[in-house]
């Protein structure tokens, strides 16, 4: 048995969350040099290059790279030899988002009640926590601030497993062109296939922390991620929807098995920032 | 790169072109969802705005925090549909432009082409630079809504694109180049 004091869990999610606040993930980075390389529109250059500058300032001036610094979304993959120490788990993943959020300036973007008061919580939390248990007496906490501009531009459709490889494919396509400049593009499209309603939503939002330089180690999967983004990328949208071939940086999808009767496919957009990390321990 | 002082007057108005990228300077007020709403509520109980807006421009904004010894936090365009439900009116009274990213109805679209006003877009996801062109800003209404809250910004060549102008061109139609 390992024992884990919870505070650590608790600094590792504040240092994550200020983190990736300021400085881009070195794979969203990489995509979007690449992508500003192959771009030849001249007000998609010119959006790209504003981007560029942006992600310099914020590096160096300490200000956020977007002012949405997100709704918090952590991951705890739990080894079952672990115990955790010192208090409550999820009390110390949304002390460490807090803490983030103020030590750091970041925004408080999170209210109360979605429906009825809406009163900013002024902490960021709660966090939406995740939490998996699996063999061993590691932790891997992975945390995402996700910005709603492209979040909002997220849908979901039970399509009939008649429609096949070429409804999943329209269900993306489709989801995109209705995003479109809303989403901040370029964008990155996580999406989750299989399951019931609720998990492919789920996975959706897991394939969103896949890096970006990896593929689906499935074929037919690596193969519709490959085809799903050169279509995506001749839409014209472009950065800000300025047009252009650069819409989207990535296509990820994840799958699992699913019913008989249905076929759920979940479309999670994300903006350039796509803000993400991972710390084992 | 053309360079616009504000407050944008009638003839500005009228020669932008969506497609065009500027570089805007002088003051901006900031308002977003809940700000809106309460300019809203205020207009239907007969009182005044908390700023007159006249020839002046609305940027959709939320900022970050203030971090010590900076001027602003970070302060990128959220998405202006959200706010179409409101802005035909504000168009209606003499506002002359808004400074947002994403698209527009057809009824906000509409009143543009009617009060001869203009859509700006900015660069999303670049809040540090944005932020960064902010000289000077104050908070001039409902400070309790944080964020939200209503401000007068002094801007210096803040990088926006015309994306709907005055005669109806939209740079967001399919057929646009």
């Amino acid at each position: 048995m390992r024992e884990i004091e919870v505070k650590e869990i608790q600094e590792i999610v504040r240092d994550c969350c200020s983190g990736i606040a300021f400085e881009y993930p070195d794979d969203v980075m990489a995509k979007l040099v690449t992508y500003a390389e192959k771009e030849d529109k001249p007000r998609a250059k010119q959006a790209l290059a504003l981007l560029m500058e942006n992600a310099e300032l914020a590096r160096t001036k300490r200000l956020p790279i977007c002012q949405d610094t997100g709704m918090a979304v952590v991951w705890l993959t739990i080894g079952q030899d672990v115990h955790f120490t010192g208090g409550s788990i999820k009390d110390a993943v949304n002390k460490g988002v807090e803490e983030a959020y103020q030590g750091s300036y970041l925004r408080n973007s999170v209210v109360s009640d979605p429906v009825f008061e809406r009163k900013n919580t002024l902490t960021n939390t709660p966090a939406v926590i995740y939490t998996e248990i699996v063999e061993g007496d590691q932790v891997v906490i992975e945390c995402a601030a996700k910005g709603f501009g492209s979040e909002n531009c997220s849908r979901i459709k039970m399509c009939k497993p008649a429609e096949g490889v070429e409804g999943v494919r329209d269900f993306i396509l489709e989801t995109v062109k209705l995003a479109g400049p809303n989403a901040c593009p370029p964008m990155v499209v996580g999406v989750g296939v299989g399951g019931t309603m609720d998990y492919a939503a789920y996975l959706a939002k897991r394939a969103l922390v896949r890096p970006l330089d990896s593929e689906n180690e499935n074929e037919q999967y690596r193969q519709l991620e490959r085809e799903c983004l050169e279509q995506i990328n001749q839409l014209n949208i472009g950065p800000m929807g300025l047009k252009g071939r650069t819409t989207a940086l990535k296509v990820n999808i994840e799958w699992f098995p699913t019913h008989i009767a249905g076929m759920p496919v979940a479309v999670n957009i994300n903006c350039h920032v796509t803000r993400h990390k991972k710390v084992v321990l | 790169m053309k360079k616009i002082q504000l407050p944008l007057t009638m003839e500005d108005r009228r020669s932008l072109r969506a497609g065009e990228q500027v570089l805007l300077s002088g003051v901006i007020y900031t308002a977003r969802d809940a700000a809106h709403k309460r300019m809203k509520e205020l207009l239907d109980a007969g009182a005044p705005l908390p700023f007159d807006l006249k020839d002046q421009i609305i940027y959709y904004v939320g900022p970050t925090q203030t971090p010590p010894g900076m001027t602003f936090g970070s302060a990128g365009p959220t998405t202006a549909t959200r706010m179409d439900v409101y802005t035909p009116q504000l168009l209606d009274l003499g506002l002359a432009g808004m400074i947002g990213k994403g698209k527009r109805s057809d009824a906000v679209k509409q009143a543009i082409i009617r009060n001869q006003a203009v859509y700006f877009a900015a660069v999303g996801g670049a809040g540090a630079l944005l932020g960064l062109r902010v000289k000077k800003a104050e908070t001039i209404a409902f400070e309790d809504l944080q964020s939200e809250a209503i401000r007068r910004l002094e801007v210096e060549d803040f990088p926006v694109f015309v994306c709907f102008d005055s005669q109806g061109n939209d740079l967001y139609a399919e057929d646009f180049e």
